[in-house]
């Protein structure tokens, strides 16, 4: 689904990703671990088409097309999905509203009738039921004034609308307790499906405590340093990345 | 100069003539007012309060007196601007049409202010000219000369009036320049509450100046909720005062959206004058082309316990400025104040300017004032977010835009006013 070789990225000609390989097949849950500065958060925004980073070198392919060439919009429409580490405030546009206009516009661009109001409330309250969640962001205004748990929520619920075919999760654990991290990853693993992938960004273990991925990916001065399955994030929680980093300088 | 040599000439035929029948009190009002226009002058860009706006255009254009209309228009011309089946006056270039009025005369008293000062002068006398001071405000001085008809609301004590009340205010094109006076007098006694909606509309795109003034009283304990909605033609001058004063425990709401004019200058003040008060001013200005609008807006805590909200957002587009003074003034004994202010502006041209001035004068030790006020195009993490659901970018701008705007109208309690105005800011959205 998603193949990415030889990525290079520089952000305001400070070279951040050197070099990026990464398969990711139909239905795999991918994690992104690494120390902060690695470049696990720009790999993500740059998936989504974050106009700040620029891909000096490389290729991204998602579903055989040149995902890098498509617009924001476009890769949205075409199904891929970033759950932001740092949720934005709209205001004045309820949740409800927004969402909305989420959903048409990819229903738009796959030949679909558009929603009105009523018809997306059904579509949202079997969503919620789905995930075992209630309506109580849907009248506020987008992130505005929500609670870090409320607006990490709010992402997984714009995941669940918007039905994407791969999910870039950056960061989701990064400021919730406990109980808010069971909540979004319980609804995250719900939300898995044969023909969903995600690829999951996140400095700590915690979150993949709770979502058991099929290839965790060590990302250390913007290189893929080590991969494997599920047994290389506990290594890294005992040993943490020095280990890893020393390597990559070696090699 | 020649200009208010003009206007004091004008006053004196006014004054010898049609309003020569007035009572004693109000001719007085009047004489001492033109007076006080005459030693104050114009103001220029050189004065503080009125730095970002020069009213070069309004002097030297030629204006004359409006007069009763002699053609009114048809009632479906105007039922656009209607809110629904409640009562209400139409006003023509300024004066009472009482075709397209229902006054109501009993309990509550609504009816052009040159009616009441035959049928209730005394009930003018007692507020008229109480509130919205004018010695050192020329154009209010100007109103106050001239004053002869407008809107007069009474509301007795303890008497809650549900429906809105609604005050039109009609444009229309007679060939020349005209300027009119509007006085309003809105009394909402102790305990009593009523809304009302004033707005100020063009039925055609002429040259014209609206000098208006409005006085608004909450008695003790009362609640009054004040729209003003000012949709002035794109070539009209558009100056008014809104002055709101609070009794004990009273509320008030007051919003102001301004669409129109070539220029438009509104001073907004409120005062705090017993304990436990409760003052929100909301406001909107969206404007486009070469449009100027300036909002002076001031709130006097002239009493302990009171509490205070102001919300104005801008949006500013193409050529036009936006101008936002907004003071707050706790006078000494003010204690336990509270008092928020906020102004964002939002570019949404290269071309488009916002002044924002906060103006803060605290003289009490125990109170909480915040403000903040931004100015800036749409933000580009919002413009990013948006575009990573799928909204493209001209759409994800226009929701983006239309929610600045609607974050005032959420405030407004009258749905069909809201729905008007919504429709009108997602017109321009789409042009």
């Amino acid at each position: 689904m998603l193949e990415i070789k030889g990525l290079r990225v520089s952000v305001a000609g400070t070279e951040i990703l050197r070099g990026i390989d990464l398969s990711v097949r139909t239905g795999e849950v991918h994690a992104i671990r690494g120390p902060n500065g690695s470049g696990k958060s720009t790999l993500a925004q740059v998936l989504a088409g974050h106009p700040a980073y620029t891909v000096t070198a490389g290729s991204a392919t998602y579903d055989g097309k040149d995902l890098l060439a498509l617009k924001p919009e476009e890769r949205a429409r075409e199904g891929v999905f970033l759950a932001f580490q740092y949720p934005v405030e709209i205001r004045g546009i309820t949740n409800s509203y927004f969402l909305r206009s989420a959903v048409n516009a990819v229903r738009k661009h796959r030949g679909q009738e558009e929603l009105d109001p009523m018809d997306f409330l059904q579509v949202l309250e079997a969503k919620l039921k789905a995930i075992g969640w209630d309506d109580t962001l849907m009248n506020r205004p987008v992130n505005e004034g929500f609670s870090g748990g409320e607006k990490k929520r709010n992402e997984i619920l714009q995941l669940a609308v918007l039905e994407p075919r791969l999910a870039l999760l950056d960061e989701t654990d990064s400021g919730l307790d406990i109980d808010a991290l069971k909540t979004v990853a319980n609804a995250v693993n719900k939300l898995r499906a044969p023909d969903r992938s995600f690829v999951i960004v996140t400095h700590y273990q915690r979150l993949l405590n709770f979502i058991t991925p099929d290839v965790v990916h060590v990302l250390a001065d913007g290189r893929i340093v080590k991969s494997g399955g599920p047994e290389l994030a506990h290594e890294l929680e005992a040993k943490g990345y020095d280990w890893l980093r020393t390597g990559a300088m070696v090699s | 100069m020649v200009a208010v040599e003009k206007l004091v000439q004008t006053y004196r035929a006014f004054a010898a003539n049609g309003a020569s029948g007035a009572p004693a009190w109000l001719r007085e009002l009047r004489d001492g007012a033109i007076a006080r226009f005459d030693a104050l002058g114009f103001p220029t860009t050189k004065q503080e309060a009125w730095r970002f706006t020069s009213v070069a255009a309004i002097t030297e254009t030629e204006f004359t007196l409006a007069h009763p209309a002699s053609r009114i228009p048809h009632l479906d011309v105007i039922k656009p601007f209607l809110l629904g089946d409640g009562p209400r006056l139409v006003f023509v270039n300024g004066f009472l049409a009482r075709s397209l009025s229902t006054p109501l005369l009993d309990g509550v008293r609504l009816d052009g202010l040159a009616q009441t000062l035959v049928d209730a002068p005394d009930l003018v006398h007692r507020h008229l000219g109480k509130y919205a001071a004018f010695a050192d405000r020329p154009f209010a001085a100007l109103n106050t000369a001239f004053v002869h008809d407008g809107a007069f609301v009474h509301v007795p004590a303890r008497t809650v009036f549900e429906q809105p009340i609604q005050l039109l205010f009609l444009a229309v094109p007679t060939g020349t320049p005209l300027v009119c006076h509007p006085r309003n007098l809105i009394v909402v006694e102790r305990e009593a509450r009523a809304s009302v909606v004033e707005t100020y509309v063009a039925l055609d795109e002429g040259v014209y100046w609206t000098n208006a003034v409005t006085e608004v009283v909450a008695g003790d304990g009362a609640r009054v909720d004040c729209y003003r909605v000012q949709r002035e033609s794109d070539r009209a001058f558009h100056v008014a005062v809104t002055d709101v004063h609070q009794g004990r425990d009273s509320i008030a709401n007051v919003h102001a959206v301004s669409f129109g004019a070539a220029l438009a200058r509104h001073d907004l003040r409120g005062t705090l004058a017993g304990p436990g008060g409760y003052l929100i001013l909301n406001g909107l200005y969206a404007l486009t082309g070469d449009q100027h609008a300036d909002h002076h807006t001031a709130i006097d805590h002239a009493a302990p316990h009171c509490e205070s909200h102001e919300y104005f957002n801008g949006v500013l587009d193409d050529r036009s400025r936006g101008v936002f003074n907004g003071r707050i003034i706790v006078r000494p004994g003010a204690q336990k104040t509270d008092s928020k202010q906020t102004n964002n502006n939002l570019l949404l041209s290269r071309d488009a300017h916002a002044d924002s001035q906060p103006q803060l004068e605290i003289y009490a030790d125990d109170v909480k004032c915040t403000h903040g006020s931004t100015v800036g195009p749409l933000d580009p993490k919002a413009l990013f977010y948006l575009e990573s659901r799928g909204i493209g970018e001209v759409e994800a701008r226009r929701l983006m835009t239309y929610g600045f705007a609607s974050e005032i109208l959420n405030r407004m309690d009258i749905a069909p006013l809201r729905e008007q105005l919504d429709k009108i800011v997602r017109a321009r959205l789409a042009e």
